[in-house]
């Protein structure tokens, strides 16, 4: 380039050379952007059969990215791509453990070069609605249609119920939901033992029950407002489909008009906003998870709500004798749709496959070899979480935690409290929840408030056209 | 003037490394940013597409971005004000505090008032966390527990938040002023100084009518650069505050709704948008700013 400028350059003429250079900066920095716009067909394959059903190409390197977090990242390093490995031994396994998703992937994404297996969590986790319109997710399909390993039919088959809907977009299954997590108010269950409490059946006991921790000298309930507060709208939602049974929970993520302000979801507001006018410590708004979980550890917290797994989380934290145990929400009133003792249960935890992955076939591969009998005990062996796969952790023996989740679970029978999706479809809706969700909690606007401006939010990201709206019908 | 023959591929030598680099990460950036501004690129796919104006007019009648553009307005009054009385203070009795001399121990003082210009910003986010902590674990709520205060939310009641954010900030800025206005004092001749003391000039007087005036053009271009650190502060304000921006969206600024609206929303061209907004207002700013602060120049 500097050969274009003249011998002696005067100030306009540097100007302009900077200009030109800028200009010239344009096309080549649009690489930002990707280079190819037609959708590649997710690489090579090599020849399919039984027990290999994708056609995975055996010396065709592989490259996993974890999200290292609460469940860290020994399970892939330890079990599954060991087990890859010894499938192809030829083939080079990459594996990349990160905390931040999004800003790891988004520009690889961009500039079409992607691993072949993503666990897309954790906060920072990227928008798998976005990724899917722009045609980035291969489908799944083929994953639950191909045959199990080491068992007979289907991959699907093998599953528990409702693990292949949950991770649906559209009308397809673009994500692989892993992980069977229980929803619900975790406590020190040798604690309460101690003390003589029991957990409660309706929000009455409960108020009372509170009351006596706090004359204990224990804060009664608690939840991190500075960045968990959607442990606690998770607990508003539950009490909702309490009251009004599931559908509200999937009118909710279908951003149904006057869902937010219908009955079912004021009673559930009003009556957590009451706990947390009453029992909630104010400097909770400015703590975060790990500060509060601790602090629990310490036995200085009654109750906080969270999903199953919190213990694991916990680990380095807990003192021996903390047994964590898991308590179905509180009944809000006489005449509940869902009975005492329904749970929040759902398959949780994306793992998906880039569409234009190199080794896409390879992906599938290490997703059928994580729901292998073998893969799903190990990766609860390695994190304590129960898997999508039925029966998968039949015999081992499970922390106090797990084994009170699995408990809560058989005895809530068919009382499952659905999830919802419109953490994942619609962000700018779930971060005025969030907000939201602690106004109400810590005094500062009243349950009929917090209905209305959550509605208000609903109904403008409905109308923006911008953003592309999802349906689910169960 | 006419360089000697060959000098000029020498200064181009030099140029072209720094100029190339300059315009691949910064020019370059910025001119994608200005053309993603008019699509409505999701941030994952290979080719974005054309939306005209859609993204400024949505952007005219979005709350949240008007709330960032207020807290600005507050950072842009508070922030320059707060920081250069400080800094100026301190820089006047480090030099001027005895006549000629600073207080004693200024040199010592001038390392300390510096230290916090030294730490990453994440280190200081940290530092802060423990010193704002809500409850009697943190360093403030600490000490007003032991006269049996009861804890503030210095982060979460939301009309106190903000300041609390400004607070760090100028706690941060005012050693690098403290430097900078002590240099230009330094420069100050003594026998101006001298003079007025002879003629019975006092402190407060010394440095209304003398140290300013001459000071002036350094004071201004702090203006302008603590304008500029007033259009930030994403880094204290994603790690300090409650809900990143909250409670209740009251310490919200541009930068961290552009990387929302980026990175979790997934709209790269409307946050590429915000980003041009925050371009021209920083722009504007800059230039009123030395537009009406320009004075005659005092040479001595």
């Amino acid at each position: 380039m500097s050969a274009a400028l003249p011998q002696n350059p005067s100030r306009r003429s540097v100007l302009k050379g900077i200009g030109m250079a800028a200009l010239a900066a344009g096309p080549l920095s649009a690489c930002a952007f990707g280079s190819s716009d037609q959708p590649s067909t997710g690489g090579s394959t090599g020849e399919k059969s039984n027990t290999n059903p994708f056609g995975v190409v055996a010396n065709a390197p592989l490259e996993i990215v974890i999200f290292k977090g609460g469940l860290g990242d020994a399970y892939a390093t330890d079990v599954h791509e060991p087990l890859y490995k010894k499938a192809f031994p030829q083939a080079e396994i990459k594996h990349v453990p990160t905390q931040q998703i999004a800003q790891t992937l988004q520009p690889r994404f961009a500039g079409g070069n992607v691993p072949d297996m993503i666990s897309n969590a954790g906060s920072d986790m990227m928008d798998n609605g976005a990724l899917q319109s722009e045609g980035q997710l291969l489908d799944l399909s083929p994953l639950f249609a191909a045959p199990a390993i080491g068992g007979t039919g289907t991959v699907r088959d093998t599953l528990l119920p409702g693990v292949v809907e949950a991770g649906l977009i559209g009308d397809k299954p673009y994500l692989l939901k892993y992980i069977y997590t229980v929803y619900g108010l975790w406590y020190d269950s040798a604690l309460f033992k101690a003390k003589g409490w029991e957990p409660a059946k309706d929000f009455a006991e409960f108020d009372a029950l509170l009351g006596k921790i706090k004359a204990a000298g224990l804060q009664p309930y608690a939840y991190a407002g500075k960045n968990a507060s959607y442990y606690q709208y998770w607990m508003i939602a539950i009490s909702a489909a309490q009251i009004g049974g599931n559908q509200v929970l999937i009118d909710m993520d279908n951003l149904k008009e006057g869902v937010w302000t219908s009955d079912p979801v004021r009673k559930a507001a009003e009556a957590w906003a009451s706990i947390g006018k009453k029992y909630l410590d104010p400097a909770n708004e400015g703590l975060t998870h790990t500060e509060v979980q601790t602090a629990q550890n310490q036995g200085k917290i009654g109750f906080y709500p969270s999903g199953s797994w919190l213990e694991n989380e916990q680990k380095e934290q807990t003192p021996a004798a903390f047994q964590y145990a898991l308590a179905p929400t509180p009944s809000v009133t006489s005449s509940d749709k869902l009975p005492f003792g329904a749970v929040r249960a759902a398959a949780g935890e994306s793992y998906i496959v880039p569409s234009k992955a190199k080794n896409s076939a390879g992906g599938l591969e290490y997703l059928r070899i994580m729901l292998s009998k073998d893969g799903a005990r190990g990766f609860t062996e390695k994190t304590g979480n129960i898997t999508v796969v039925k029966g998968a952790a039949d015999g081992l023996k499970l922390s106090p935690g797990a084994q009170s989740s699995n408990d809560a679970l058989n005895k809530a029978g068919d009382n499952i409290i659905t999830y919802n999706l419109f953490e994942d479809w619609y962000k700018e809706f779930e971060t005025e929840l969030r907000s939201k969700t602690n106004a109400l909690m810590f005094g500062r606007i009243t349950a009929d408030q917090f209905c209305k401006d959550v509605q208000a939010k609903a109904d403008a990201v409905k109308a923006d056209s911008s953003i592309t709206k999802q349906n689910r019908t169960s | 003037m006419k360089m000697p023959r060959g000098s000029a591929r020498f200064v181009i030598g030099f140029l072209a490394l720094p100029v190339i680099i300059y315009v691949v990460f910064v020019i370059a950036p910025y001119l994608q940013a200005f053309y993603l501004a008019f699509t409505d690129w999701r941030g994952v796919s290979a080719s974005p597409r054309f939306s005209g104006f859609d993204n400024f007019t949505k952007l005219l009648s979005d709350p949240t971005f008007w709330t960032a553009v207020g807290h600005h307005v507050v950072l842009l009054l508070v922030l320059p004000l707060a920081t250069l009385a400080i800094a100026l203070f301190f820089a006047f009795l480090l030099n001027m505090g005895a006549g000629t001399k600073g207080v004693r121990g200024s040199k010592f003082y001038q390392a300390v008032f510096f230290f916090p210009q030294v730490l990453a910003v994440a280190v200081i986010g940290v530092l802060f966390q423990a010193v704002y902590r809500p409850d009697q674990g943190g360093v403030l709520n600490g000490l007003l527990d032991l006269v049996g205060v009861e804890p503030i939310g210095w982060l979460t009641k939301p009309n106190l938040a903000l300041w609390s954010l400004i607070a760090v900030l100028v706690w941060q800025a005012v050693g690098f002023y403290v430097v900078l206005f002590a240099a230009g004092m330094a420069n100050i001749p003594k026998e101006v100084i001298e003079a007025a003391e002879i003629d019975g000039c006092g402190r407060a007087r010394m440095f209304f009518q003398i140290t300013l005036p001459l000071l002036w053009d350094t004071v201004q271009v702090a203006w302008v650069y603590l304008g500029i650190a007033a259009f930030d502060g994403f880094a204290l304000v994603a790690t300090l505050s409650v809900d990143r921006g909250g409670p209740d969206q009251s310490t919200t600024v541009l930068p961290l709704e552009i990387w929302r609206t980026a990175f979790t929303y997934s709209k790269f061209g409307y946050a590429s948008a915000m980003g041009v907004a925050l371009f021209v207002l920083s722009l504007t700013f800059a230039v009123l700013t030395l537009r009406v602060t320009r004075r005659e120049r005092i040479e001595f």
